[in-house]
């Protein structure tokens, strides 16, 4: 497998060029920009048979990208912050068509005031858009993640379209090595685009017509249960991909020295590898702790968090997002859907830290994780919700 | 002598199918039929919010004969611009990708992404269908309304003049800019078989009189549309090679004393019951300008 250097924003141009995607519709933000300009690039060499749409704004993007997809083509965009906000009517409509799309966003932090790092706010506002939502740790995982969207997202059983997140600049715009397929091996794995209908005029097709609410509400019970189907599906393409190139991520999530664990840490993202490093000083300690790393948020793996976390002493959430007035949304999210197994839930904190695109050092990671477990074993249970800031 | 009249399939009248929801008088309906006699069912149309969301009837029913994709309000062009490409892609050549949109979902939210379909030259017909207001929402005045007009925003008639989309589109250099009007249907047709031919981005402006929105018979709306021409408010035209190309039916109105009275086509309408003198003028100086601008561009 030829392995290259490449930063997250090339390696996801470069994936979505190994996947073979026929139209691009994007507008250039901050810091997706690298994304936007490579794929120009391998278009205007000749190096993609793609056709680029340059469009005059993210609505526009996921419009156009829309439209091609609806017409039978491969389509792929990609947005950040601001970019993704102003596309989110338009999120929503992509996913209720069951139209499959994939799109990559770089995380960045909403103004005001202005600001370019990384923090999960734009990202978590997608969640209840319909998509499923994948979340990358490297730049490895975010080759491996992009090509594996359009398998899912083109899946009969799936169809729908596909966000997969990556860390502004510590991702974006850090190179790191990248080992690729070759290209023959990843055509046959991927195979050609399906989707569920097509509209290009070889038979009258009305898609989106005035729909009466029973009709709409089976239409949106039919998206719930495709993101069940999801689950399977995402499984089936981490086992498949891993049978073919040898890199297997867990499917859902990834769990790191969870084994025997006792204290669990849940995080998702780029500083999943901080918190790795953690880990692995605190079980040289002697603490038996864990990290469970969303790789997906929608569909959300609550059994695989169920069996993991039965039992568990107590759970640290690594939000690096806020519902103001509430907690982090990754917290919101593993507590409801503990429910759904269970009245007893663990003990259960919420740290919400690298707001903003503030610095998170494994040291931090070390230092909370340990004085919490510490304290639980005392008997002393911090509070539930700390925002963590350092200056 | 004007150039004979073509002929309109004599099917047009499958294209819009029963259980349509159109009011009586609906101009929509009169504009889609022309649209369906030029291109059959090899025609997407792509509607943003507006009246025909509502016009081609509910799921799991249409009652256009022919493929529609439905799309958020600002994004028409967006759309169109996307299947028209993904249609290159797969080297599909058969078919005619339309936008069709109102004149909110164009002269105002719609504006931007029209604006940006245009420069980019993608090959579709944009098709502005202008009854003058937000008339899906229940009659809320637009930037295509013209001065004097009452609307439900406009309780005392609106101030400002209209919005003439049609100039701005060519002021974008784009290949074919037409207006008609559903008053004269074959002059429509031959403008849709033309840009057809062409290939880029065509913009084709409709004159669409709502009875509902405009206060008046819905057994007049040909007759309201046709007298929009002969008073001179509305001018059929064509612009290509660098200028305008005056279209039959308004070839007489180059020449001010040919022209109806304004007057007579503002009494005929309930939303001109109170407008006032001063607007009326407005209106006046608005077409004497508008005709000045095409003696000069001829």
């Amino acid at each position: 497998m030829p392995k290259v250097v490449l930063t997250g924003n090339y390696t996801v141009a470069l994936a979505a060029k190994m996947a073979r995607v026929e139209i691009v519709a994007a507008y250039p933000i901050t810091p997706q920009t690298g994304i936007v300009e490579k794929l120009a690039e391998y278009i205007d060499k000749g190096e993609l048979d793609a056709i680029m749409i340059r469009v005059e704004s993210e609505h526009s993007a996921l419009a156009a990208a829309f439209g091609a997809a609806v017409a039978g083509a491969r389509a792929f965009t990609a947005t950040s912050s601001h970019g993704l906000l102003y596309m989110h009517e338009w999120v929503h409509w992509v996913s209720r068509a069951r139209i499959p799309v994939v799109m990559a966003i770089v995380t960045r932090t909403i103004g005001t005031p202005w600001n370019i790092w990384s923090s999960y706010e734009d990202f978590f506002g997608q969640r209840d858009t319909g998509w499923i939502l994948g979340f990358a740790m490297d730049n490895q995982e975010v080759f491996d993640m992009t090509v594996q969207a359009f398998k899912i997202s083109e899946d009969p059983r799936v169809y729908l379209p596909v966000l997969i997140g990556l860390d502004a600049f510590t991702l974006s715009h850090t190179t790191m090595p990248v080992d690729t397929p070759e290209q023959e091996e990843l055509d046959k794995w991927l195979g050609p685009r399906r989707q569920g209908y097509v509209i290009d005029g070889s038979e009258p097709l009305a898609l989106g017509n005035l729909a009466w609410p029973e009709d709409s509400e089976e239409f949106f019970m039919d998206l719930q249960r495709g993101m069940e189907e999801a689950k399977k599906v995402i499984r089936e393409v981490d086992e498949s991909y891993g049978k073919a190139f040898g890199r297997r991520y867990g499917g859902l999530i990834h769990r790191y020295h969870c084994e025997n664990a006792k204290y669990h840490v849940i995080s998702m993202g780029a500083w999943s590898g901080d918190l790795m490093e953690a880990i692995d000083i605190l079980r040289e300690e002697g603490y038996p702790v864990g990290l469970i790393r969303m790789r997906f948020i929608r569909p959300f793996p609550d059994k695989e968090m169920y069996e993991i976390l039965n039992g568990s002493k107590g759970v640290i959430v690594f939000d690096r997002a806020i519902s103001f007035g509430s907690l982090g949304p990754l917290y919101l999210d593993v507590a409801a859907n503990l429910t759904k197994y269970t009245r007893k839930l663990p003990y259960m904190r919420n740290i919400v830290a690298g707001i903003g695109g503030v610095n998170v050092t494994h040291k931090d990671f070390y230092e909370l994780v340990k004085a919490t477990i510490d304290d639980l074993e005392k008997g002393v249970e911090p509070p539930v919700f700390t925002w963590h800031h350092r200056r | 002598m004007a150039r004979p009249i073509p002929p309109l399939p004599r099917d047009m009248r499958n294209t819009v199918l029963p259980g349509h929801a159109a009011c009586h008088g609906c101009p929509i309906t009169i504009g889609l039929k022309v649209v369906g006699a030029a291109f059959g069912n090899k025609v997407i149309l792509v509607i943003p919010a507006c009246c025909t969301s509502v016009v081609v009837g509910a799921w799991p029913g249409n009652a256009f004969n022919g493929s529609i994709v439905h799309v958020a309000f600002a994004s028409a062009a967006a759309v169109a611009s996307g299947i028209a490409e993904g249609l290159q892609k797969r080297g599909i050549k058969d078919v005619q990708v339309i936008a069709w949109a109102g004149d909110g979902g164009t002269a105002d939210i719609g504006m931007a992404s029209l604006s940006g379909a245009a420069e980019r030259n993608n090959d579709f017909i944009y098709i502005m269908y202008d009854n003058e207001a937000y008339m899906n929402t229940g009659i809320q005045r637009s930037s295509a309304t013209p001065p004097g007009a009452w609307t439900t925003t406009t309780p005392l008639g609106k101030l400002e003049p209209k919005k003439d989309v049609a100039r701005i589109m060519i002021a974008h250099g784009v290949p074919y800019v037409a207006t008609a009007s559903i008053g004269y249907p074959h002059d429509f047709y031959a403008k849709l078989k033309k840009a057809a031919r062409i290939r880029g981005f065509k913009f084709i402006y409709l004159h669409a009189p709502c009875p509902t929105g405009w206060r008046f018979d819905p057994a007049h709306t040909v007759k309201i549309a046709k007298l929009a021409v002969e008073t001179g408010l509305v001018a059929l035209y064509e612009y290509y090679d660098g200028r305008i190309h005056l279209s039959g039916p308004s070839r007489p109105y180059l020449d001010k004393s040919k022209r109806k009275s304004i007057e007579e086509y503002l009494k005929l309408q309930g939303r001109f019951k109170g407008i006032r003198d001063e607007d009326i003028k407005v209106i006046e100086k608005y077409v004497d300008d508008m005709w000045e601008w095409i003696k000069k561009h001829i």
